[in-house]
């Protein structure tokens, strides 16, 4: 399982990268969505080896309910896609205000026009 | 009540932001009420200042939840110094006016992301634990993003996805190292990841991830080479807001890197600092020359950020006592500086109506008290004495010089000779020579707003750094002692929690 996860997660992020190197603007948007998904599941696999104890444990100091895995890896990815899918939108709209009216999407137009 | 104290920094803003929002839509009356909140944020931080000085550092355990299992707020000297200039400059700012040029029904909104990006930053200067520290460079980001395009022009908007891209690809590098850190270490806290860290018989296995987590800070402080998205966008938003930006935002990256690098990524726990010196000085070399070659006011002003960038990495590369003190009295000066230098490059550009110093001419004489609140941060930034900018170049060399860095020591006085010349450039262009004849050009009629309050405000803590900075460098150097001694930071903060 451990083994099928970091396989996708780098294929996530093979992709990725690839996408963030496009001239097209859509692509390089889509190259970040899929960061953002390769990252939480990034977030997600350091949990399941178990290495580490949750932290509900009893009172002596064992966990309460072995075998239950970490909590605090999943609260990070759902804070992270929360947060993920507000910039996503975000960037998405300011992508969308950007290209009316163009023609094409090359993202060298971004380097020549941000001069004044 | 100390705990109130602690948290306030962060609720002010979040109150604040609630506040702007149901001003309604008088302009006038939601800046008045923004101004009352930049002026309570100053005042909290000052008396945080003063107790964290008095009682040294301070924690807030958020929920009851011992450290290392919940979030702990720490308030140590840096933290506090930080969260001083940065209300400071805020308030500065909002004097000025963030609604200078703005139809009224959007001014409005300007407050509101204001007050949201002072909540980011506030949080990131406090918080003790590392996805928390995530979370708040996220709120900051969103925030300046929104402020960052506002307006919709084009140049903006090309600048803005340039920005926004960049920024969020150095977010995922953030959460990356985070996650992996956590997997190896068990544990989000700062102090407890370098306790955990320093009992590890194999801490060099973190070098990678704290390679990924340096290489997001450095691209939020705008470090070579990942600060290209920097001198893309900075001068596309409205002045006021590019000088809250130059001021603050490059400067919680610096924050971050010296808390971490000071405290989890140390030598002792096999993390080498070399690279970090080498990157620091192209960082100051790539950046002057950019700014030398620069004839847009505020866009030379974006490299010369880059520039001082790599000063302040370049001291927490050296890592010595005396080099931590350099740092932390240069980032307070730096924010100082550049903020005034912004919004004087904003009136230049409001009052000729563009941004290129060659059409400029003959403010000398027009308007000689900007002259002056661009003269005084101008010769701080070159250093010259007795200005601030010479005791923060002066003891960062002296600790070059004592760690035998010879290399640096050439290459932060040729930086130095640049950065003068590229500001007597302006001096020059915008102050000194006659207007040029050009029909074209119409000066502009003075926009709402108090520009001079604003500027006069900076000048006068720039002064007070240069001629009264022996008090400022006392705290940083206790600042720098607390940085240089790890132990100190990690008690306060898992003994300090304790009931």
């Amino acid at each position: 399982m451990t083994l099928l996860l970091s396989l996708i997660i780098g294929l996530l992020f093979a992709a990725a990268t690839y996408c963030l190197l496009r001239r097209n603007l859509m692509r390089v948007l889509l190259g970040i969505l899929l960061l953002g998904h390769a990252v939480n599941l990034l977030l997600l696999a350091v949990s399941a080896p178990l290495s580490h104890l949750p932290a509900i444990l009893g009172k002596d100091g064992t966990p309460d309910f072995p075998g239950t895995a970490d909590p605090l890896p999943q609260a990070l990815v759902l804070t992270a896609i929360v947060i993920g899918f507000g910039l996503s939108v975000f960037t998405l709209v300011l992508a969308r205000s950007y290209f009316q009216g163009r023609p094409v999407d090359d993202v060298r137009d971004l380097g020549k026009e941000e001069q004044p | 009540m100390m705990d109130l104290l602690i948290i306030s920094p962060i609720l002010l803003p979040l109150v604040w932001v609630i506040v702007c929002l149901m001003a309604g839509n008088k302009a006038k009356s939601t800046a008045t009420l923004s101004l009352v909140g930049g002026i309570a944020l100053l005042a909290v931080c000052t008396i945080l200042l003063y107790q964290v000085e008095r009682n040294g550092t301070l924690t807030l355990v958020a929920g009851g939840w011992q450290p290392p299992f919940g979030i702990v707020l720490v308030a140590d000297l840096l933290s506090a110094m930080m969260l001083w200039i940065s209300a400071f400059v805020a308030l500065a700012v909002l004097i000025y006016g963030v609604n200078r040029h703005d139809p009224l029904a959007e001014s409005r909104r300007v407050h509101v992301l204001v007050h949201g990006l002072m909540l980011g930053v506030n949080g990131s200067f406090l918080t003790g634990d590392l996805f928390n520290l995530y979370v708040w460079f996220e709120v900051m980001l969103i925030s300046s993003f929104i402020l960052m395009v506002r307006e919709r022009r084009k140049q903006q908007l090309a600048g803005g996805l340039t920005y926004v891209i960049l920024n969020l690809v150095a977010s995922a590098m953030f959460l990356c190292g985070a996650g992996l850190l956590y997997g190896k270490l068990g544990t989000l806290n700062m102090a407890d990841m370098a306790v955990k860290l320093s009992t590890l018989e194999d801490p060099e296995f973190v070098n990678t991830t704290g390679a990924l987590l340096f290489v997001a800070f450095a691209a939020k402080a705008g470090l070579f080479p990942f600060h290209f998205w920097l001198p893309a966008s900075y001068h596309n938003a409205g002045p006021a807001i590019s000088a809250l930006f130059a001021g603050l935002l490059t400067k919680v990256g610096v924050y971050a890197l010296l808390r971490l690098f000071t405290l989890v990524f140390i030598p002792a726990n096999g993390f080498s600092s070399t690279l970090i010196l080498y990157l620091s000085m192209a960082t100051m070399l790539i950046g002057v020359l950019g700014a030398v070659a620069q004839y847009n006011v505020r866009r030379l002003l974006a490299f010369h950020i880059i520039s001082q960038i790599g000063y302040m990495t370049a001291g927490l590369a050296i890592g010595t006592h005396l080099a931590l003190t350099a740092v932390v009295f240069y980032v307070i000066h730096h924010i100082a500086v550049k903020s005034t230098l912004f919004l004087v490059g904003g009136v230049l550009e409001m009052r000729t109506g563009t941004g290129d110093i060659r059409k400029h001419g003959n403010f000398y004489q027009t308007q000689p008290l900007l002259a002056v609140c661009f003269l005084i941060p101008a010769l701080s930034l070159g250093g010259i004495p007795p200005l601030s900018g010479f005791w923060a170049k002066l003891n960062l060399l002296q600790a070059g010089v004592s760690q035998g860095e010879w290399l640096f020591l050439f290459m932060a006085l040729a930086v130095g000779v640049l950065t003068l010349f590229s500001m007597i450039k302006i001096w020059n262009e915008s102050f000194w020579k006659p207007m040029p004849e050009d029909p074209s050009l119409q000066p502009m009629p003075a926009g709402p707003g108090r520009p001079y309050a604003g500027m006069l405000m900076l000048c006068a803590l720039t002064l007070v750094l240069s001629l009264g900075g022996w008090f400022v460098f006392d705290l940083s150097e206790r600042a720098a002692a607390d940085l240089a001694d790890p132990s100190r930071y990690i008690n306060a903060v898992m003994k300090g929690g304790a009931p």
